[in-house]
């Protein structure tokens, strides 16, 4: 059902049981796990059009589409993936998993640790891209899709795809890694830090065990994502958006929120307080932190890149100080070095990190073109 | 005989070959069909880099103006570079990085020596517009223009091989008559060139 202008429109999340066991980078396995995923447009005869989607930090399944009529927020990539668009669900069938860890279905923190009957909380294994990239690959094969024409994702989704391609390079057609970085820098894995310790600093944040008594580390949460939610800014779109107007027309002199982009930050935290686990948060903060394919050849990231055989377009935005340009840049660089097919582009935009979720001309039309939309 | 047969006879198959200054990827293509190259394009143009992708061309947006030093030494059996040199800010370096990259180059300049251009100045006193100089001195992206004498000076002292050249008309043909005195009848030259 086609309900609003070029969107996939009404959507429902699926859940299937995965129940070979899965062993994780950490040396711990999880034997068997559930995962929610949703999937739009239609799987053709041959299996040969599906295209994975991955989420970021603070993504989930619902990538695309609306759940009830009157929503007012429609999927997280709804600006690219639809009838038409740059993920094309008239030709593609696209798959958007929640990740392993999460807190919107798929099993992580907040469910029950069958080893002990109680919820896992803190003690969740930590995971990494490379895990989420293999329980992906497990829902691949309970999908029966050998090999994806794509896959696709920004930031944390971004490095996802490249690992993708590194780990299942038979499995991986083509791969767009868009705003991303080969690794996290030292400030990068500081600003993480920082919502950390926002989190667990939080009285009721309970050492992890927050669920147990009934309590969610909602102020650090809140700290957390707004910390966060500056770093996906650029300083040229927050003056252009708020500048540095007041909610009122004078200064109080006093600690309120006076200006806007205070109300703003706070607003942005309060919503996400609400609906995000914050154990989930530390979790995805420390898999971003721990990404680095370069880090088992000794940061040679050409060797890392040798067994990839998918064609790889890296995409960044020029307003982009979380993972800038030149971050994607040594990504595109060490592709080339390893003989690899890439190709590289900085699309212009004054949105920041964000840019990955907007339409931006050029940004959709180099991704369709890529994939073949 | 056209420059893009020339280009054909002298690319090996399956070789990897950069295109310094791509356009819209239509070269990389053919050769990719005719002899099944692993070609990868540089260029800055956004709309060519568009049709590029549409035609399933790698291409890597880069002003080689701030320079190649992300490419590996020889790490291309052939980079192409078709009416670029005289274009950008620093040819001379352009050429270093260009025979550092390629175990082989292949440059098309256009000949400012070109009798058309050697008149208009002499009679005119005009800087000349011609086929291959299509544009007026103001709005020009030929912003270092030479004659083929100049370009095998420079090549010479670059210590730079030129191991075969072709001489072309403004068609983009060869002909055997151009030969006789190329940097007077030639409106353009390919060099295949070595360090």
């Amino acid at each position: 059902m086609k309900d609003k202008n070029s969107s996939v429109g009404m959507v429902v999340p699926h859940k299937t049981e995965i129940e070979s066991s899965l062993k994780l980078e950490c040396g711990k396995n999880l034997e068997g796990y559930e995962i929610v995923y949703e999937t739009y447009g239609q799987l053709n005869e041959d299996k040969s059009n599906a295209i994975l989607v991955c989420h970021a930090l603070s993504g989930n399944h619902h990538a695309a589409g609306f759940y009830e009529k009157n929503d007012k927020k429609a999927g997280w990539w709804d600006a690219l993936i639809g009838p038409g668009k740059a993920i094309n669900t008239d030709k593609f069938f696209v798959v958007s998993p929640n990740n392993l860890g999460g807190c919107h279905g798929t099993t992580g923190p907040s469910f029950i640790n069958p080893k002990t009957g109680e919820i896992y909380g803190p003690d969740f294994p930590v995971l990494t891209v490379r895990d989420w990239t293999n329980s992906q690959a497990q829902l691949a094969d309970h999908l029966e899709i050998d090999v994806w024409h794509a896959v696709a994702g920004g930031s944390l989704g971004g490095m996802q795809a490249l690992d993708w391609s590194i780990a299942y390079p038979e499995r991986v057609s083509k791969a767009a890694v868009i705003a991303a970085a080969p690794k996290l820098s030292a400030q990068n894995i500081a600003f993480n830090d920082v919502a950390r310790q926002a989190i667990t600093s939080d009285p009721d944040f309970q050492d992890g065990h927050y669920m147990k008594q009934n309590k969610s580390p909602k102020s650090g949460l809140r700290l957390a994502r707004m910390v966060g939610h500056i770093t996906y800014l650029s300083d040229e779109s927050m003056k252009n958006k708020f500048g540095r107007n007041l909610k009122e027309d004078k200064l109080n002199f006093g600690f309120s929120a006076e200006f806007q982009v205070e109300s703003y930050l706070r607003h942005k935290g309060d919503t996400f307080s609400e609906t995000f686990d914050a154990n989930t948060y530390l979790l995805m903060t420390k898999v971003l932190d721990y990404f680095d394919p370069a880090d088992k050849y000794d940061g040679d990231l050409i060797k890392a890149f040798e067994p990839i055989k998918a064609k790889l377009l890296i995409l960044s935005f020029s307003s982009d100080w979380r993972f800038s340009p030149s971050r994607s840049k040594e990504i595109s660089n060490a592709l080339i070095g390893a003989n690899k097919r890439v190709s590289f582009i900085e699309v212009h935009s004054q949105l920041g990190h964000d840019s990955f979720l907007m339409p931006e001309k050029r940004y959709v039309e180099a991704l369709r073109a890529f994939l073949g939309s | 005989m056209n420059v893009e047969l020339v280009i054909e006879n002298w690319v090996k198959s399956n070789s990897r070959l950069l295109d310094l200054g791509c356009g819209d990827g239509s070269i990389l293509r053919s050769l990719q069909k005719s002899k099944s190259v692993f070609g990868l394009g540089i260029e800055i143009d956004s709309k060519k880099i568009k049709s590029c992708l549409e035609k399933g061309i790698d291409v890597i947006e880069q002003n080689i103006d701030n320079g190649l030093s992300n490419f590996l030494d020889n790490s291309f059996d052939v980079v192409l570079v078709s009416q670029t040199i005289q274009v950008l800010k620093n040819p001379r370096l352009a050429l270093k990085e260009i025979t550092r990259i390629g175990q082989e180059s292949f440059v098309i300049i256009p000949n400012f020596g070109h009798w058309r251009s050697r008149l208009t100045v002499l009679l005119k006193g005009k800087m000349p517009v011609t086929h291959s100089l299509p544009d007026q001195w103001y709005n020009t992206p030929n912003i270092h223009l030479c004659t083929l004498s100049d370009f095998e000076s420079l090549c010479e002292e670059l210590g730079i091989l030129i191991k075969d050249k072709k001489t072309l008309n403004s068609k983009g043909s060869t002909k055997w008559y151009l030969s006789v005195w190329p940097n007077l009848l030639g409106n353009s030259v390919i060099y295949r060139i070595s360090k």
